[in-house]
């Protein structure tokens, strides 16, 4: 009983990272802009995490420094892939390359240093129950707030006309420029949405996961974003059933290592990437009518004026 | 005419076609870098007038309209609207003012749904639900069935283009700009728009239709304004012109008449297509199903149908872009080639030309004469033990000018740089020089001028005549009319029996093109389906 409930609080601990990314991929990918630079965005988002907690002492802060480093790493794409309209999937891998660098720079000085890690929630009573107390009424505000995010994304893109307006642009963008739509300020803000989340996730790893600083703790975590939303077909339901999915994935490698079961840890963390390349394959293989993917991903588009 | 129509209209006001105009451009001009796209542009367009604007790609249609429309700014000149000069800063502006627009190349979104897709043509004032009821009743108005809840990529051309007219109607627009609506429709579909133009008309509104359809202008329209190379050539009553005058003033000329070699004998089958049936491969794809047909040398088999029937999948499956499962459902000069590979066919003497001039029918950022050795190499010697000869390369390009009077700046330059209708004469050229048996080519004069049209239309009835067979998806149905021994009709992926070019009437035509022509039992399946 015991075990069952710490694997379950370690699984979401590990999810809680790639569900935030994932959610500002999805709503950037939406808006019809791949951005690859997630895991550069969310390495300097947990420099910058943990920098902004240290010196201030604050977790609150400590997030807040990593959302803002990670809009401004969004932006420095924004103005690349959308301002100058370079190739996207050359921009986000660039943007990858310097996060990892800067993150180095940033962090150098925080190696060894440690913080006190997020609370989490105690409400007498309920998180003491057995099992699902701690798991429910147990978590550090991060796990509350990356649920209460994909809900509010999935309501915004699906039940608000600024969200339906978000997807024609992923749709169709010379369309959407025809009615009058702003392409390339909308994708502009979904980018930035995309990079505050990314930073919010890398801060995550420093101030809730782990009490300090290494250099490429996100150790993948922004590929697994990536894949997480191709896994989903870009719809925030599935992404969280794949978010807890690829989490426990993680969880599931340390573990077998411990047990000692026979599997390669290496294999282990190819699931991920191999689940996505199925999911791919049965998605084209099913082929029920409408594409899944946003028809206008990853293109460039320059408006005639 | 005019007073005749006023007499019909049971909301006129008393005010004569003489009142002051809605929409006026003064010297409107659009410069891209040196290239004058419009040039001192007047126009006026009144209330309760169908308003044709003439001339061939490239003229300045699109530009114009773009710039009333607030897509894109003017350079120079002004625009009043009721009297009274206006800058557009966008759509949305023009939108509110009472200015509409249907575009040629919709501006839909196909995975929304048709209520979403009117939504974001609106400016979202009213709820979801009160827009969705006002979408119902617009459409229920005016004759225009559509289903909010579908998703766009499951329509029709047809129906697609009516969400863009129910979209402009729901904003009760002043005046309506329509982007060649009728080029994607049927004659009876396009009949039905008509109805529904009028009806704008009688109801107050001013109307500005481009075309270059001109029997359809004379007919619809009251008043015409031509433009030629960015200018305005001539603003003209349509009814009193002719189809030729028309077509002088949008060219500047005569247009050469195509001249069919009269006598021209058929020979042995060189292209059969035996039962061919094949799964789509993209998303929205069409499932071709049991076509088949025999061409003979000196023959031109014409294939009509709304795009989007088929066409594409055919010409793939003829070209071997795509392989049929059997080798004996494609047949060229009596070898099975199903499941042969683009080369192997053309080294049987078979030539094609796809409808997509840039990225399918040459590499864009190539130059010519290495465009003319990537579909020639197989079957010319253009290659010597795989080195290129560039000396024979630049000579196959050469003899494409002369012959088909390709015009170009530089003798070899880059196949982007070519305007539509003068690569199209090259690539058409290109293959044709092959000397090939049997040619394929998909939407031949597709966005071009009028002169080079003839001339590719013309090269097409001379290699009909040499021998060779020819077959030629169209849309336009007089391009077929002209150059055609027979015609079949492509609809939902099933190819109709050919008809001989003289039974085929636009009317026959234009039922098999809206699929009625089905025996009744396949009607049954396809309702129950």
């Amino acid at each position: 009983m015991e075990l069952v409930e710490a694997i379950i609080l370690a699984v979401l601990a590990a999810s809680t990272p790639l569900l935030i990314a994932a959610t500002g991929e999805l709503v950037a990918e939406r808006s019809g802009v791949l951005n690859l630079g997630v895991e550069g965005m969310m390495i300097v988002g947990a420099a910058c995490g943990f920098a902004g907690a240290w010196l201030t002492g604050s977790i609150f802060i400590g997030a807040l420094f990593g959302i803002v480093a990670g809009t401004l790493m969004s932006l420095v794409f924004a103005l690349m892939a959308l301002g100058l309209a370079v190739n996207q999937v050359a921009t986000g891998l660039a943007l990858t390359i310097l996060g990892v660098g800067l993150s180095g720079l940033i962090g150098a000085g925080f190696v060894g240093e440690r913080i006190t890690p997020a609370v989490q929630l105690v409400i007498p009573g309920l998180t003491n129950v057995p099992l699902i107390g701690r798991v429910l009424f147990g978590e550090n505000g991060f796990v509350y707030f990356s649920i209460a995010l994909i809900v509010a994304v999935w309501w915004f893109l699906y039940r608000t006309r600024a969200g339906l307006i978000l997807r024609a642009c992923g749709d169709n963008h010379a369309s959407a420029h025809a009615l009058g739509y702003p392409v390339l300020r909308i994708r502009t803000l979904a980018v930035m949405f995309g990079g505050a989340c990314a930073g919010l996730a890398g801060a995550y790893l420093p101030l809730a996961y782990t009490p300090f600083f290494i250099p490429g703790m996100t150790a993948g975590r922004g590929w697994i974003a990536l894949a997480l939303v191709v896994f989903s077909s870009w719809r925030p339901g599935r992404l969280v059933v794949g978010a807890y999915l690829f989490g426990a994935v993680t969880i599931l490698q340390l573990h077998a290592q411990g047990w000692g079961v026979g599997i390669p840890s290496q294999f282990m963390s190819a699931l991920p990437y191999l689940a996505t390349v199925i999911v791919l394959v049965l998605l084209s293989r099913a082929r029920t009518g409408g594409s899944t993917a946003p028809a206008a991903l990853g293109t460039v588009f320059v408006p005639d004026r | 005419m005019q007073a005749h129509q006023r007499m019909l209209d049971p909301t006129s006001n008393g005010q004569h076609s003489g009142e002051s105009p809605l929409l006026r451009t003064i010297g409107l001009t659009k410069r891209y870098g040196d290239f004058l796209a419009n040039d001192c542009i007047d126009i006026e367009i009144r209330p309760r007038e169908i308003h044709a604007l003439l001339g061939e790609n490239g003229a300045g249609k699109s530009t114009l309209v773009k710039a009333i429309y607030g897509l894109i700014q003017p350079s120079a000149g002004e625009i009043h609207w009721q009297g009274e000069r206006i800058v557009l800063s966008g759509p949305s502006e023009a939108r509110i003012r009472g200015i509409g627009m249907v575009f040629q190349h919709f501006s839909l979104f196909d995975n929304l749904t048709v209520a979403e897709n009117v939504a974001l043509g609106l400016d979202g004032k009213e709820s979801f639900k009160d827009m969705s009821a006002r979408l119902e009743q617009v459409s229920k108005t005016y004759g225009l069935p559509l289903d909010p809840r579908r998703e766009v990529w499951q329509l029709s051309v047809g129906e697609r283009q009516r969400i863009e007219i129910v979209r402009a109607l729901m904003q009760d627009p002043k005046f309506l700009i329509l982007d060649e609506p009728t080029a994607v429709l049927t004659p009876q579909e396009a009949d039905q728009l008509f109805i529904v133009l009028d009806r704008l008309k009688a109801e107050g509104r001013a109307i500005l239709y481009i075309s270059h359809k001109l029997e359809e202008v004379k007919r619809l329209c009251d008043t015409a304004t031509i433009l030629r190379g960015g200018r305005k050539v001539e603003t003209c009553n349509p009814r009193l012109e002719t189809a030729a005058s028309l077509a002088r003033m949008m060219v500047g000329g005569e247009v050469k008449e195509v001249k069919g070699a009269s006598g021209r004998r058929t020979t042995v089958p060189r292209l059969v297509v035996n039962d061919l049936s094949l799964a789509p491969v993209e998303a929205h794809g069409v499932r071709l199903e049991h076509i088949s047909f025999e061409l003979k040398g000196g023959e031109i088999l014409g294939i009509a149908g709304v795009a989007g029937n088929g066409q594409d999948e055919l010409f793939a499956a003829l070209s071997g872009e795509r392989l049929a499962k059997n080798p004996g459902t494609v047949v060229i000069e009596g070898i099975a080639a199903g499941h042969l590979s683009i080369t192997q066919r053309r080294k049987l003497g078979a030539a094609f030309v796809p409808e997509e001039r840039l990225g399918h029918g040459t590499a864009p950022r190539m130059r010519l004469s290495e465009n003319a050795l990537l579909t020639g190499h197989a079957a010319s010697g253009m290659v010597r033990r795989g080195f290129i000869d560039t000396a024979a390369t630049l000579r196959t390009v050469d003899r494409a000018t002369e012959t088909f009077d390709v015009r170009k700046a530089k003798r070899d330059p880059e196949a982007a740089s070519l305007s539509g209708g003068n690569l199209q004469k090259f690539i058409v050229g290109r293959e044709i020089l092959r000397n090939p048996a049997v040619l394929v080519v998909s939407q031949p004069t597709w966005g071009v001028d009028a002169g080079a049209a003839a001339v590719i239309r013309q090269a097409l009835l001379d290699l009909a005549t040499a021998g060779a067979a020819v077959l030629v998806t169209s849309q336009d149905l007089d391009e077929l009319a002209e150059i055609a021994d027979r015609i079949a009709v492509m609809f939902h992926g099933k190819l109709s029996a050919p008809l001989s070019a003289r039974e085929a009437s636009r009317e026959k035509l234009g039922l098999l093109m809206g699929g009625s022509s089905l025996q009744p039992k396949e009607i049954a399946h396809a309702a129950g389906a």
